[in-house]
């Protein structure tokens, strides 16, 4: 794959850029996931922890079946760590291809299998100082699941 | 024969007030389940860290793996609640 950027760290990243990376590619269709903390009432931030010496591998596992599955010629993962404010981006998937169909679904792969098999875990801040880890939700084994059934 | 690195995310860490710990390996045949149950009785902490088994997820040399693994030649074992990324 001629473009293949994968990043994990504090910062922040500017999704316009990633954008004008992958268009920079000749394919013709590029399609992106930007992932930010929703503001669900009283929460603060999420503190996201992760395990640095297997995160970027676990990303680029999943970079490469979707590679294996999608004629791609660019893909970027940007995943942050640290404590993030309401409204902040927390993750960015971006995909370029000569393909729309093979752009967007390898997006969604992309997102899809993150949320299942890349060690991060978030944890709630709320203004009146309480928190909780986040529960793995039912759904996303089940979403990541069924790529595996086509 | 060598240690091994146990260390420990989010609530499981918590629980047991402590990021990391090294002990003598325990053998390749032991299973990371057998080794639960031999450190959920050393604190309170890890007791409950290791109460709700179907909440454990592990990895063996930053590999998933199931509980019933056998360490095997591991060196880090890894313990943590289901991943909440992306």
């Amino acid at each position: 794959m001629p473009h293949l950027v994968v990043r994990v760290g504090p910062d922040d990243f500017d999704p316009a850029a990633e954008l004008a990376a992958l268009e920079g590619l000749p394919g013709g269709a590029v399609a992106s996931f930007t992932g930010l903390v929703r503001d669900d009432g009283g929460l603060q931030a999420l503190h996201l922890e992760h395990y640095p010496a297997m995160t970027e591998r676990q990303i680029r596992e999943v970079v490469a079946l979707a590679a294996d599955r999608w004629p791609l010629l660019g893909v970027t993962v940007i995943h942050r760590h640290g404590t993030l404010g309401v409204g902040t981006r927390i993750v960015f998937v971006g995909t370029a291809s000569s393909h729309r169909t093979a752009a967007l679904e390898a997006c969604t792969f992309l997102i899809d299998w993150l949320k299942v098999s890349a060690p991060f875990w978030k944890r709630t801040i709320r203004h009146d100082g309480s928190g909780e880890w986040v529960e793995a939700a039912a759904g996303d084994d089940d979403r990541a699941a069924r790529w595996t059934r086509d | 024969m060598a240690g091994l690195t146990i260390l420990y995310f989010a609530w499981v860490r918590e629980r047991i007030g402590r990021d990391e710990q090294q002990i003598d390996h325990p053998g390749a045949e032991a299973t990371i389940a057998a080794l639960l149950d031999r450190l959920a009785t050393e604190t309170p902490g890890h007791a409950a860290a290791f109460a709700e088994r179907d909440r454990l997820r592990a990895a063996l040399d930053q590999r998933f793996v199931p509980l019933d693994t056998p360490i095997g030649e591991a060196r880090e074992l890894a313990l943590f609640p289901p991943v909440t990324g992306g």
